[in-house]
């Protein structure tokens, strides 16, 4: 069918950044700061990132609760978590930096939770020795969203004081899709795209481009993630030349909603085991049980009866094997379901009622009370929620420069935040996911603004804007052709089947077959109705997306033949300190990913030595621990 | 189990537009936006809404349903009526783009006119130390997630396009009033220019904004009406009056 296009639109900024989450806005925040000229593209309205959806707090060793932390043990915790898989000095420069930015977002306007002696107040969280969550309540990230869309527009109003526009330095795209980032001789020179609400295509010209773009979520099933999470900046980086590192590693809460469909995937927060939820399975058995790793025996209870006194002295029982770390957890609700020991709708039990008084859930859980009760007209003080793995947050992502954050390999390009790869190593801490993207953001903003300064001018040939536009041009010019819709609906379910939370070999195989043939279908989508604000050629662009990023996944997991963090291997169950010296490395040759193996870098002395050598026997070889670093 | 749903939908776009009947598949614990969703995937694929977080927390998916200004997300279909007839149209106040898509940059324009938060030049990054409980008034309309519910229903603006220019509504009085309570804020006169610039007087308190914010922000009675008395007392205030005779008082 016909299209209503309009005149191309042109524009030409020093950086452009696309994706207006945390790492977009502080990047944003830091290139016009550095007196360059900016445009930040938003998906969705601008303040409605993913961002919003953080609960738990930014991690950063201020010491306000306890004075014994500092960079070295926020350094270390880090490390663990991630297995050791990390980039050290991603991990490094994350734990040295995070306190100064979030004291800036306080100079913002930013109102954090107070301690008594009116600092900011720090919270526990899994796997950080110290409370070291700077949080609002339970809305931490729509804080930090607003602090930073607030701080855009006070740099806009100080624009429009000194060169009377508000947009003369940075402007806001809302509602534009990239669809391509565009490159003359080897090197970054803008990007193109529509916006969503008239179809009529954008082209900006930029010699500096930055990805901050979040996660990949919605290529799985089960999400905690928004529409928006279809790895776009992932997809964007490797056709512009870029590499995705280890792209294996996705982090599946233990407990997301299952039924009814409205919640399907929204979190339950760990905060409901802590208080007292049990997990059963469809005979009424309490199965985390017959789920204690070896490694763990000594630190969780094997029985109900002292499990429960757990509860009121825990000094004198162990822990409750419900409060076992979110990959054990996922895994074993993932077993039960499997073994058709699951609910109706494939997920577990998760219980209140029968172990709390209504009045005591309602004070102690008032968010999740309320979240179940408005949004699916569940009451937990009544009835068990459905409870299963969802998936949360991808580890994997571009490989960067730590200190610059650039893409490697393709001049004038970056990425910070969930969309760079290498922080996190095999598995993300709790709460490290907000202090990344004002580290790194505000790192990309920086390495953007130095680059610009050597690379000032851009400009993008004809024949590159045709191409560009003939690809939007494409899935309308088709009739009959495949859906959107249910190609992607088929993806969601080769992903949560064969590539979930449990993968074995033959099952990868199987993906990456059904992967490629729903490829090759999609290049077939048509599109029915017109441009303007039409959701099934928006779903056409991000499916593309999508494909890439499963194909990535499935090629780096079926490569590496161990488990590890967030991934696990049925057929390899053990971890393997040969494994921890590579990285995957997922690059697109125009047709298919290919993985390969790349040295992981290692640790300066320096590093090494904050770390008990008999830790890192547990991870490392000997001959990496007789090393002891690399310099 | 799956019922068939009664749902009308408007469709359109600026020039042209009406209601659309379509019958659709709803089970059990979904709301309005799941069956919107599944219109879309079945039936008409080029349907225009808008959403994000599917979980009340982003304020995306602000429309009307059966009239009142709501999130689709937070809708239960179970809340109406079995065979009830379910209308879902784009939020009145402002223009539409295309079926239940509007215009909302009027909010972000009077977004940039909200004088910036401003605090003391020589506070160094970490050294601020807050209560608690004063951080905590402020706070309150910090949860605020643009959803513009409360801009939509307000009469003021309503149904009277003209008097956008000199209104900038509910959810710009809360930030000014969170700004007034910052402690760290020491920009002078919010109030004053929340009245004379942003258009406080207009709002005669009807409270409709209150009751449509899905936060349950006290939007009338926490920020409005102490800033409205504030207001008065600076305007009426004999020593007020006297002092100003004698010394001009600075603007911002």
């Amino acid at each position: 069918m016909t299209t209503e296009k309009i005149a191309l639109e042109r524009y030409k900024y020093d950086v452009l950044v696309i994706g207006a989450g945390g790492a977009g806005l502080r990047a944003a925040v830091e290139a016009r700061e550095s007196g360059l000229r900016v445009a930040i593209i938003c998906k969705s309205l601008f303040g409605k990132a993913h961002t919003v959806m953080a609960e738990g707090g930014a991690a950063a060793s201020m010491g306000n609760a306890n004075s014994n932390d500092n960079w070295m043990v926020h350094f270390r915790d880090t490390m663990r978590g991630g297995k050791f898989l990390n980039h050290f000095r991603m991990a490094e420069l994350h734990a040295k930096e995070s306190p100064d930015r979030i004291w800036e977002l306080e100079m913002w306007g930013a109102l954090f939770d107070r301690t008594k002696e009116g600092k900011i107040s720090q919270r526990n969280f899994g796997g950080h020795e110290y409370p070291r969550l700077a949080h609002v309540g339970d809305r931490t990230g729509l804080e930090l969203i607003r602090t930073m869309q607030q701080k855009i527009v006070a740099l806009q109003q100080a624009d429009k004081r000194d060169h009377g526009d508000y947009e003369s330095h940075i402007k806001v795209f809302a509602e534009l899709t990239i669809t391509e980032i565009l490159k003359e001789n080897g090197k970054i020179a803008g990007a193109y795209g529509y916006w969503r609400e008239s179809g009529s295509e954008v082209l900006f010209e930029a010699p500096a481009v930055i990805i901050a773009t979040g996660g990949v979520g919605k290529t799985f099933k089960i999400t905690s993630n928004s529409w928006e999470g279809t790895g776009d900046g992932h997809a964007l980086a490797l056709k512009a030349g870029a590499n995705l590192v280890d792209m294996e590693f996705l982090q599946f809460h233990p407990t997301g909603m299952v039924w009814p469909p409205s919640v399907r995937g929204i979190l339950v927060t760990e905060s409901v085991r802590g208080e007292g939820g049990i997990l059963t399975n469809n005979k009424g058995e309490r199965f985390m049980f017959k789920y204690i790793p070896d490694v763990f025996k000594d630190k969780y209870a094997d029985n109900e009866v002292e499990a429960d006194r757990w509860y009121v002295d825990q000094d004198n029982n162990r822990r409750p094997p419900e409060l076992l770390p979110r990959d054990e957890v996922a895994r074993a609700i993932n077993t039960e379901v499997k073994a058709g020991r699951g609910t109706e709708h494939g997920g577990v039990f998760l219980d209140v009622s029968k172990r709390i008084p209504a009045d005591v859930i309602k004070k102690r859980l008032p968010s999740m009370w309320h979240q179940f009760y408005e949004l699916a007209g569940v009451d937990i003080t009544k009835e068990a929620m459905e409870v299963g793995p969802t998936c949360h947050y991808v580890m994997g992502g571009v490989e960067v420069e730590p200190d610059t954050a650039a893409a490697v390999g393709v001049p004038g390009l970056f990425a910070a935040g969930e969309v760079a790869g290498g922080m996190h190593g095999s598995n993300r801490l709790g709460g490290n996911s907000l202090s990344d993207l004002l580290v790194f953001g505000r790192r990309a903003g920086m390495g953007a603004a130095a680059y610009v300064k050597q690379n000032s001018t851009a400009s993008v040939s004809d024949a590159t804007v045709s191409a560009a536009a003939a690809r939007i041009e494409a899935p309308f010019a088709r009739t009959g052709g495949e859906n959107s819709y249910s190609l992607h609906a088929e993806l969601q379910e080769v992903t949560h089947n064969l590539v979930g939370i449990i993968r074995t070999g033959s099952e990868l195989k199987e993906a990456i077959e059904k992967i490629a043939d729903i490829r090759k279908r999609s290049a077939n989508v048509a599109v029915s109705g017109g441009r303007k604000f039409n959701p099934g050629f928006h779903l056409a662009f991000d499916l593309d997306n999508m494909l890439l990023v499963a194909e990535s996944t499935a090629k780096s997991a079926i490569s590496r033949e161990e488990s590890r963090g967030g991934h696990t291997r049925d057929d390899f169950p053990g971890m393997d300190s040969g494994w921890r010296q590579s990285n995957h490395i997922a690059s697109f040759d125009g047709n298919q990913v290919n993985v390969r193996k790349q040295a992981l870098p290692f640790m300066p002395k320096e590093l090494f030595d904050l770390f008990e050598v008999d830790e890192l026997k547990k991870y490392m070889t000997p001959e990496e621990i007789a090393k002891g670093g690399s310099n | 189990m799956a019922r068939k749903l009664n749902l009308r939908i408007w469709r359109g776009d600026a020039t042209d537009g009406g209601l659309k009947d379509v019958q659709v598949d709803v089970n059990e614990g979904e709301v309005v936006l799941d069956v919107i969703h599944r219109v879309q995937a079945t039936q008409m694929g080029d349907l225009a809404v808008r959403w994000n977080c599917k979980a009340g927390k982003c304020g995306s998916c602000s429309m009307e349903i059966n009239g009142k200004p709501r999130l689709a997300c937070m809708t239960q279909v179970a809340s109406f009526e079995e065979g009830e007839t379910i209308t879902v149209t784009p939020l009145r106040a402002f223009p539409v783009i295309k079926d239940l898509v509007t215009d909302v940059s009027f909010n972000y324009k009077k977004a940039m006119e909200i004088p910036a938060f401003a605090p003391p030049a020589d506070l160094k990054p970490g050294e601020a130390r807050m209560e608690q409980v004063d951080v905590e008034r402020s706070q309150e309309f910090r949860k605020c997630i643009e959803c513009f519910l409360c801009q939509d229903v307000c009469h003021v603006v309503r149904d009277h396009e003209e008097n956008k220019k000199s209104f900038a509504g509910p959810r710009f009085f809360i930030r000014i009033a969170e700004l007034d309570m910052h402690p760290l804020d020491i920009l002078k006169n919010r109030k004053r220019t929340a009245q004379e610039e942003h258009g406080l007087g207009m709002c005669n308190i009807t409270k409709c904004c209150t009751e449509v914010c899905p936060e349950h922000i006290k939007i009338t009675d926490n920020a409005i009406i102490p800033m409205k008395e504030r207001v008065v007392d600076i305007k009426y205030d004999p020593a007020r009056m006297f002092a100003g005779l004698l010394k001009r008082e600075k603007r911002s």
